[in-house]
């Protein structure tokens, strides 16, 4: 082991090894800082490069990429609110609040340091944990991979914000989007109306961006000015760096939860974010301030992200099994050069392991670094009006959600689920209890059914399922502590409580709704098809039905009662919006994309919105769209990638970018 | 300026239509510098199909007239039949986009799944790649080779599977006519996963297709934990089942039923799923442009596949990555291309009646 250790030391301090590595995290800078790209475009374009290189270099290229994925789409996590990827997610909850209020140069120095330090110690760890992790992995089976999704379920109690119901009817309900598409025991259909495309299932990143990027975008235009609300970046990143230094306990602890969990094969990466943020507000004293702009926020997912991609290495060098989408990637560029993981890869090759975890841990530092130093100046496109920001945010954001699967259902999704997440924000249903439900559904389901088929139910007498039962029962009982009852918590302000709770049980009517009808679709099925959805409904149903009961007869007083039209910052304002205005603009230019094509219309979006909005020049306006349209219509053209089609592109066979 | 394009587009067409379609079929006349041609996989980046493609581009790069870039486009979805349908929909006739098949493309074809909106008929096939399966089993069975299979009758055993219509009907079938006591686990995200799984010991049969065997297996059978059993065998020039090149050491599964049963395997069950084995694996992956592309330049593409597999260093890259199977080109693509895409109507319609009777399962 040592003797390996030596040689990867030499090899990893080598120019050419580090030349080619900061190659790799360039490249990967300037992909991942666009939302929604990332791994697999950055793959695509390396690719060419990739040929004829000798492997030790080609290698050193793609760890570089791989690692500053996750790293560089905390940029527009923070800054703007769209969660790039599923890594983003949770940064987006207290990072963006924080750079509303002026602090997005602390926010990204945190996030960025944050990063760094997880990065470091996820590699610390599998120093020592590779040698003997085959074994451990192996303990893991369906049984206890199910237990870890209900733990993950567990923290549902301490992402529900003030209310318990509504925190519950969040997490069904991401359940519920979750069972949408093929059952995993028998490839049933459900809830799908027969339609190819649901029939896959909501596409996580798409979800994510209408839970919380499309729902900001709209607040953001309607109040007006630019994001950050105070003109000046504050003092920065060294701000940052020291907070990451004084919860430096709280990063080692999210970065070991990152790596372990990121180290089993099967669950997925995009829980680890939930479950550190979940852990941060589950130890925190006080916990008022998150969703808020508190900084731990930040800390807490950045953290374990990196360092979860440091354990993902594990499941993807032993099993050839990659555990998140960038560890696929990482897995077929291996496997291009010429190298195959395996338990080889512990055996005789244990020194060419450490040079991919090293250089792993090295990447993350000048990955972290190279964003640290150039995160004040894209700060400060918090400062931007944002008019100006929102034709690229829109253009940003549809371009990330069809990235997913490259239809124009996903824009489609974007816009309903984000209506759901308009709905969400305005009436205070927690969006991190909706996701943490949406990312487990499809394990849970999976891991249940095949832990029973496997097992029998006995699975439950496993001991490492009661282990991890045990565990799920602290994590309870500590966020049981910190949830705020009786009055409501965000009713603090100075503004005064609705009084008029029909948009409440309107929307609430629209939740017992979909219950009921995950219910009625459910029957309809097999047994091993229908089970879970039909259980998670009748769970709900009484629920939601209950609270519909409440708000419908305008309880006031319950702690249910909030509405963001009444409650928050711009209520009463003059000249503010209606909800429905902009709303209106982002329909419509679905609608046109319908017609005409995503190309012409984001054209006709650009020019119409920025004349409508904004005082500036034709001729400005122009050098906007194009810059705009250009970049990404370049992007496309290295991605192969054709635009969502519409009407006219079913009539009609034009050329590219047309098409 | 748009419209003009068109036009001209238009125009270009009409002339190679008329001028092109009479000339010999030859590559005459073709050449790709500075194109880029669009290979469409319909399968995500992490999978079979996509590493098969990438190994292809640049060989095939090397090989066609002009040495135009070849770009790959994933577009996974509704088990290939998005991507699949799309290249139907937005395919060109000018041997400047190709679609990469799978097997998994072939089954919902060949079982009429509604969500197929293509034909392969509608296709000309440009090259073949065949692969084989390789069952292995737990050595606690106590099973040393196919000659001890009647020791597994009596075992319970179980099985990780994508679902029944996917390519592991091939394996499931196949059990159910060994009279092996097989329950499938379905939910699998794939071959990886269920190959987990028999390392967990949580299923204790598997199979897996010959790279991902000859990869990931055989570090586990000089282990001792895996016992290789038997192949489903590759087709012979005549269309016979025959041992698989790749392990002549292994028995196929109608030798193995003979070990069993004492006689060769016959009767519809039989007839089926060798019409199955043979859709699902000797032609397993195909390159294809659509039928209406001009002959000189199908007959380039095929000229350059032919070329491609006989470059100096493409025969130690391939048997690294793809295994040890020809690589079939010409006539040979042709004659597997027939066998994998047409199956016999009583054979579809027992498929599907076991499909409803056994999984209750209509695709």
């Amino acid at each position: 082991m040592v003797e390996s250790m030596l040689s990867a030391f030499s090899e990893i301090t080598s120019g050419a090894h580090l030349l080619y590595l900061f190659g790799g995290v360039f490249m990967g800078l300037v992909v991942g800082i666009f939302p929604g790209l990332g791994g697999i475009v950055g793959l695509s374009l390396l690719l060419p490069f990739l040929y004829g290189m000798d492997p030790t270099s080609a290698l050193a290229m793609l760890i570089g990429l791989v690692a500053i994925i996750p790293t560089s789409d905390t940029f527009t996590s923070v800054l703007m609110g769209i969660p790039g990827s599923s890594a983003s997610q949770a940064t987006v909850l207290d990072g963006f609040p924080l750079a509303k209020k002026g602090e997005a140069a602390r926010a990204l120095g945190a996030a960025f340091s944050a990063s760094l330090y997880g990065g470091v110690i996820g590699a610390i760890v599998l120093t020592f944990f590779i040698v003997v992790a085959r074994p451990v992995i192996l303990l893991f089976t369906s049984a206890e991979l199910f237990m870890l999704t209900i733990l993950g379920l567990s923290m549902v109690g301490v992402l529900a914000g003030n209310c318990l119901s509504k925190g519950l009817l969040a997490c069904g309900l991401g359940l519920l989007f979750g069972a949408l598409g093929g059952a995993p025991a028998t490839g049933e259909f459900r809830m799908s109306f027969d339609n190819a495309y649901l029939g896959d299932g909501l596409p996580l990143v798409v979800v994510g961006l209408a839970m919380f990027a499309v729902p900001e975008i709209i607040d953001l235009l309607r109040s007006g000015g630019a994001i950050s609300k105070s003109a000046k970046l504050g003092s920065g990143w060294t701000r940052g760096f020291k907070d990451m230094w004084a919860y430096r306990w709280l990063c080692t602890r999210c970065a070991g939860i990152g790596c372990m969990i990121g180290a089993l094969p099967g669950l997925g990466g995009s829980v680890v974010d939930w479950i550190a943020y979940g852990h941060v507000k589950q130890v925190a004293k006080d916990s008022s301030q998150f969703g808020k702009g508190d900084i731990r926020g930040v800390l807490a997912p950045e953290s374990a992200n990196n360092a979860k991609e440091g354990g993902g290495l594990i499941p993807t060098l032993l099993f050839a099994i990659p555990g998140s989408g960038s560890m696929a990637v990482f897995l077929g560029g291996m496997e291009l050069i010429g190298l195959e993981p395996g338990p080889s890869m512990v055996d005789g090759k244990l020194n060419l392991t450490y040079v991919i975890i090293w250089s792993l841990a090295l990447a993350n530092v000048i990955g972290a670094g190279c964003c640290l130093l150039i995160s004040r100046n894209v700060a400060q496109l918090t400062t931007i009006k944002y008019v100006y920001l929102a034709p690229f945010m829109v253009m940003v954001i549809c371009f990330a959600a069809f990235q997913a699967t490259r239809d124009l259902g996903d824009l489609l999704v974007l816009f309903a689920v984000g209506l759901v997440g308009i709905m969400f924000k305005r009436f205070g249903w927690p969006r991190p209890a909706f996701l943490i439900g949406f990312v487990l559904a499809d394990n849970s389901e999976t891991y249940l059914y095949q832990a029973v088929q496997f097992y029998d139910w006995g699975f439950l007498l496993r001991p490492g399922v009661i282990i991890i039962f045990v565990l799920t029962i602290i994590s309870i009982w500590f966020g049981a502590r910190n949830v705020p009852t009786g009055e409501a918590e965000m009713a603090s302000g100075s503004k005064p409580r609705p009084t008029n709770m029909k948009p409440q049980a309107y929307f609430t009517g629209f939740v017992v709704f979909l219950f009921a009808w995950g219910l009625i679709d459910g029957v309809q099925h097999s047994f091993l098809g229908a089970v879970y959805p039909v259980g998670i409904c009748l769970v709900m149903l009484p629920i939601a039905m209950r609270l519909f009961y409440v708000t419908a007869k305008n309880r006031t007083e319950h702690a249910a009662n909030y509405d963001y039209e009444v409650e928050g910052d711009h209520a009463g304002q003059e000249g503010i919006p209606g909800l429905v205005y902009y709303l209106t603009w982002l329909a419509g230019f679905i609608a046109t994309v319908m017609l005409v094509g995503f190309w012409l219309a984001i054209i006709g979006f650009f020019l119409i919105f920025l004349r409508v909005h904004s005082d500036a020049t034709w001729t400005r306006i122009v050098v906007m769209t194009t810059c705009g349209v250009g970049f990404i219509t370049g992007l496309s053209w290295i991605m192969v990638l054709n635009f969502p089609g519409g009407l006219l592109q079913h009539y009609f066979k034009l050329p590219w970018p047309l098409t | 300026m748009i419209r003009t394009s068109i036009v001209t587009m238009a125009v270009a067409g009409f002339v190679a239509t008329t001028f092109g379609a009479p000339a010999p079929v030859t590559a005459q006349g073709v050449d790709f510098t500075g194109k880029r041609i669009e290979w469409l996989i319909p399968y995500g980046t992490g999978g079979g199909s996509n590493r098969w493609a990438r190994f292809y581009v640049p060989w095939l790069q090397k090989a066609l007239p002009g040495n135009p870039t070849i770009a790959v486009k994933n577009m996974p979805g509704a088990s290939s039949t998005k991507g699949t349908n799309y290249f139907v929909r937005r395919g060109t006739e000018d041997g400047l986009s190709i679609l990469g098949t799978s097997g998994s493309t072939q089954f919902p074809f060949l079982l009429g799944d509604r969500r197929v909106k293509y034909n392969y008929a509608d296709w000309e096939v440009i090259l073949a790649t065949p692969v084989g399966g390789v069952v292995y089993v737990n050595k606690s069975l106590g099973v040393k080779s196919a000659a001890d299979m009647k020791k597994l009758q009596k075992a319970k055993l179980k099985f990780g599977s994508q679902g029944p219509t996917s390519l592991d009907l091939v394996p499931l079938l196949a059990f159910d006519i060994l009279g092996l006591n097989v329950k499938p686990v379905f939910g699998m995200k794939g071959r990886g996963p269920s190959r987990l799984a028999f390392e967990r010991g949580e299923v204790r049969i598997d199979y897996q297709t010959t790279p991902a065997f000859l990869k990931r297996v055989t570090p586990l059978v000089k282990k001792g934990i895996a016992v290789p059993i038997m192949t489903w065998g590759a087709l012979d020039g005549a269309g016979k089942l025959v041992r698989d090149p790749t392990f002549p050491n292994l028995p196929h599964v109608g030798e193995v039923y003979k070990m069993m049963h004492g006689k060769a395997p016959k009767g519809p069950a039989w007839t089926a799923w060798k019409a199955f084995m043979a859709a699902g694996f000797p032609a397993q992956k195909m390159i294809f442009v659509k039928k209406g592309t001009p002959k000189n330049i199908v007959a380039a593409w095929r000229a350059a596949a032919a070329k491609a597999v006989t470059l100096p260093g493409f025969e130690k890259d391939k048997n690294k990555k793809l295994g040890k199977y020809e690589q079939a080109t010409g006539k040979k693509a042709q004659a597997l291309y027939n066998v994998a895409t047409k199956v016999p109507p009583a054979a579809k319609k027992w498929v599907l009646n076991w499909l409803k009777t056994r999984y209750n399962k209509v695709p």
